[in-house]
């Protein structure tokens, strides 16, 4: 309940700023100003378009299959929000404990591409259905390589439960049931148990090296996902328009907004909770200095959530700033070039990897 | 780097789109910290206009304008203090945005600053905006230099009546009492020449008198005598331009 009650205040929080920094951000990338009016340096900017897009009529196309059309935001929202039941937000607040929380993010998080379609093809649009057509098309380029990227990381710790992942990966590594020690760069013969040192050490990228490749294919497929550039095919604005929401207005739109930028919210917490050391903090117990004790908490108490959920949001938003980055970087990819980028390279890589990781696994571990 | 394309193998093509890649997330990156640097306000005309080549290039318009150099065509501007409305430059607009009414004046009705004695009211001094075409010639042929263009160049309206800027500051009363001061000056002339025609001969009066009124109508075609005066070089050029 604490778990569903933040997300939903943090992501509405989340939303307000991260469209403001994505304007910025982009603007400064640019050499322009970005939003200067509303508040200091335009700070209430995106509040005041939120305020103004709620005020809009919804309008309805003459031709649009109205059922689905209406329905079409409620269903991306809900897909993308009920992904973050499963994301552990500190020691003690797991959220939904499900036992398979990697197989059911996954999957729910795929269902939005049934609200991409619904809106599509519910406008009667041609820019709308194109731009759906394209999202589907896409998804099955993408996922194959998410899915196996994943993959490696549930090999190296036996689990799909994300809470127990993270648990894995902390200076609270007694909390997991299995495979819960971590050897410095995954090297069990050094006999260097990191555990204790916790922070980036015992992060799953450390303590399984073939994993950073993993974390820079689910990273590339995560974009793709959230529909962001450079693989924005499905609103790609040059070409069509807005794509699957050409037709959307009001609060429809905002809720599509909303639920696109909760989708990168959402990918960079499963990439952080997967690859990156989850709610643990960064650094390390080194001697006398125990940083990791100190930035930690004690679990059980709330200075263990606070940290907790600091360290998460800190990391998820250090990603979701790397993907503004990137948006405003490369140019679109086209269709063929991104099924090329899907089958030929992030597939064949993400098997390599996930050999790789057991054979490391069986050998070295 | 190694020349693009040039390694089209299998690994080749990863190296290569990871070194543009990360060139290119370099380039982006490098212009986040430069928005600290705003653009300054040099002018065009300065030497070290082109010097700044980082920081944030736009600028937030209503409030800060870039200078604009002098020499600018932009908005027309008639000093209409100095104007001795002599159709110049409304002759010469090729787009026919300058639209004068002219009233002669009975005596001279005052100086222009560089003291050109002016005998024309000013009726009506409209320019369109919305008609110019920006090429300047009327501000070349003005004799006074009355007509300038400013560096004024946010004139935009709702509406494009609002382009014609009118630069006359006769009143209504003043005009017609102009016209009535013309005409009774033309009338008294016209008895005049009558009187003297009578003297002359009886028969041809008639049709004296209604030759009299006549420059009433062709009053766009008055010479600018002052100028002739006052720049002899300018006074030929203009002869030719009338012939």
């Amino acid at each position: 309940m604490i778990s569903f009650l933040f997300f939903l205040g943090f992501l509405v929080f989340y939303g307000l700023i991260a469209i403001y920094a994505e304007r910025k951000i982009s603007a400064f990338i640019q050499d322009r100003y970005g939003p200067m009016e509303v508040g200091y340096k335009g700070l209430l900017q995106t509040f005041a378009d939120i305020l103004k897009l709620l005020q809009k009529e919804h309008i309805f196309t003459f031709a649009a299959d109205k059922p689905l059309f209406a329905i079409a935001p409620t269903i991306i929202f809900v897909a993308m929000f009920a992904a973050f039941a499963v994301i552990p937000l500190s020691v003690n607040i797991t959220g939904s404990a499900v036992a398979t929380g990697v197989y059911y993010a996954l999957a729910i998080v795929s269902l939005d591409i049934l609200g991409i379609l619904m809106a599509g093809w519910g406008s009667n649009n041609k820019y709308a259905i194109i731009g759906a057509y394209r999202s589907v098309a896409q998804i099955v380029s993408y996922e194959i390589p998410l899915g196996l990227a994943v993959l490696g990381v549930i090999m190296m710790s036996g689990t799909l439960d994300l809470q127990e992942i993270s648990l894995q990966q902390s200076i609270f590594y007694e909390g997991a049931t299995k495979n819960a020690e971590s050897y410095l760069f995954g090297l069990k013969f050094l006999g260097i148990n990191v555990g204790k040192y916790g922070g980036i050490l015992s992060w799953n990228i450390f303590r399984m090296p073939p994993l950073i490749i993993g974390f820079v294919i689910f990273f590339i497929t995560s974009l793709a996902e959230s529909n962001r550039a450079p693989f924005d095919l499905p609103e790609a604005e040059s070409e069509l328009i807005a794509g699957f929401h050409t037709e959307y207005s009001g609060f429809r739109f905002a809720v599509i907004m909303l639920a696109e930028y909760g989708v990168m919210l959402l990918t960079s917490f499963l990439a952080v909770v997967l690859f990156l050391g989850s709610w643990s903090t960064p650094l390390p117990n080194i001697g006398a200095l125990k940083l990791a004790d100190w930035t930690s908490g004690t679990p059980g108490s709330i200075s263990a959530d606070l940290w907790g959920i600091f360290w998460l949001c800190l990391k998820a938003m250090t990603l979701v700033l790397v993907q503004i980055w990137i948006r405003w970087t490369f140019p679109r990819l086209r269709v063929d070039q991104l099924m090329n980028l899907g089958w030929k390279y992030l597939t064949p890589a993400a098997l390599i990897i996930i050999f790789i990781v057991g054979l490391w696994k069986l050998a070295l571990l | 780097m190694k020349r693009k394309g040039a390694n089209n193998t299998y690994f080749g093509n990863i190296t290569e789109a990871f070194d543009t890649l990360i060139s290119g997330l370099k380039t982006t990156w490098k212009h986040i910290p430069l928005a600290r640097k705003k653009r300054s306000a040099k002018n065009v005309d300065s030497d070290k206009y082109f010097e700044k080549q980082e920081g944030l290039f736009t600028v937030q318009y209503p409030r800060f304008e870039m200078p604009v150099p002098e020499k600018g065509r932009y908005q027309l501007h008639n000093e209409i203090e100095d104007c001795i409305v002599c159709d110049k430059c409304a002759k010469v607009c090729p787009v026919d945005c300058i639209d004068i009414e002219p009233v002669k004046a009975t005596e001279e009705i005052g100086k222009t600053s560089d003291g050109t004695p002016k005998r024309i009211h000013a009726a009506k001094f409209d320019i369109d905006m919305a008609k110019c075409c920006f090429c300047g010639l009327c501000t070349t042929v003005c004799p006074t230099e009355c007509l300038t263009m400013s560096q004024d160049y946010d004139y935009s309206t709702f509406d494009i009546t609002d382009h014609n800027f009118p630069f006359s500051k006769m009143t209504e009363k003043e005009i017609s009492d102009a016209r009535a001061d013309l005409e009774k000056a033309m009338e008294e002339k016209a008895a005049k020449a009558r009187k003297k025609a009578e003297n002359r001969a009886t028969s041809e009066s008639s049709e004296k008198s209604s030759e009299a009124a006549k420059p009433k109508a062709a009053k766009p075609k008055f010479k600018p005598r002052p100028m002739k005066k006052k720049i002899d070089s300018d006074t030929d050029d203009n002869k030719k331009d009338d012939n």
